[in-house]
């Protein structure tokens, strides 16, 4: 409870503190950074990451079924 | 198309760790792509990062601050192969040189070309400081345990990094235009509003 009031306010704070950083909303540095990040982040996942995390969930499963009697979690 | 169905597909997968690693790739792939300059380094470095993450796994308790965890991994991953190849090519620009597949439409290309040019001109540290902040979305805090640092370090970075960027673009700290604004600011290279 007090941990979560301390985390809270210190939410407040940060936020408080952006509010001047000059890098909010309607800041000319922000959002043009923003912009040019959103302009990678918005061309999405390649296929070769996605290839990399099937296969590592895939060899993970096998491993996973093979020791399965044991390690069940 | 069928990227999207493959991403789709992740998502509702129970497998909550390669569903949340997913949802944070592309936000980190724009950081990676922050530090390197380059696209396809950055693709590497994202899949470094992946291997490693997935090894890791154990270390990371579900439902804590998965981006933060992958940033930190990601940002000390690049730093040490800079330390291991003796810092080879860095990059004229040094951040997001490439052509943006994407314009976003309140920018011309030719604005965001020179902010590019001006976030190459800031120090590494200041560069990734006013991009986990200004971008990538982080607070204060988070932003100093990903590049291990004291809060107030990263605060003054940041700050640094903005005045030195509204020196190098000659702009004031707060904007509100449409762009011909921008058009107009971007031709003449001086703040008239």
């Amino acid at each position: 409870m007090i941990k979560e009031d301390i985390v809270s306010q210190q939410r407040t704070r940060v936020q408080a503190g952006r509010a001047d950083d000059g890098l909010g909303p309607n800041t000319d540095i922000g959002s043009r950074l923003r912009a040019l990040y959103g302009s990678v982040q918005d061309e999405g996942v390649p296929e070769q990451l996605l290839d990399l995390l099937e296969k590592l969930d895939s060899a993970e499963q096998s491993q996973k079924s093979k020791d399965a009697p044991r390690s069940r979690e | 198309m069928t990227e999207m169905t493959r991403v789709e597909k992740i998502a509702a997968e129970p497998t909550s760790f390669k569903r949340e690693m997913l949802s944070t790739l592309p936000s980190l792939r724009a950081f990676a792509v922050s530090l390197t300059g380059k696209h396809d380094k950055a693709d590497d470095l994202v899949q470094d990062t992946v291997m490693k993450a997935w090894a890791k796994q154990t270390s990371f308790e579900m439902g804590t601050n998965i981006k933060a965890w992958l940033f930190t991994i990601l940002r000390n991953e690049f730093y040490s192969q800079m330390r291991k190849r003796g810092r080879e090519v860095q990059d004229s620009d040094g951040a997001f040189t490439e052509r943006l597949s994407v314009h976003p439409p309140q920018y011309g290309s030719m604005d965001l070309q020179d902010f590019k040019k001006a976030l190459g001109q800031l120090p590494d540290d200041q560069r990734e400081a006013v991009i986990l902040i200004g971008a990538s979305g982080f607070s204060y805090e988070e932003a100093a345990e990903i590049c291990d640092c004291a809060v107030g370090t990263m605060k003054s970075r940041v700050s640094r990094a903005r005045t030195r960027l509204q020196d190098i673009l000659k702009v004031s700290g707060e904007a509100d235009y449409g762009p011909d604004a921008v058009a107009t600011q971007v031709t003449t290279h001086n703040h008239s509003f």
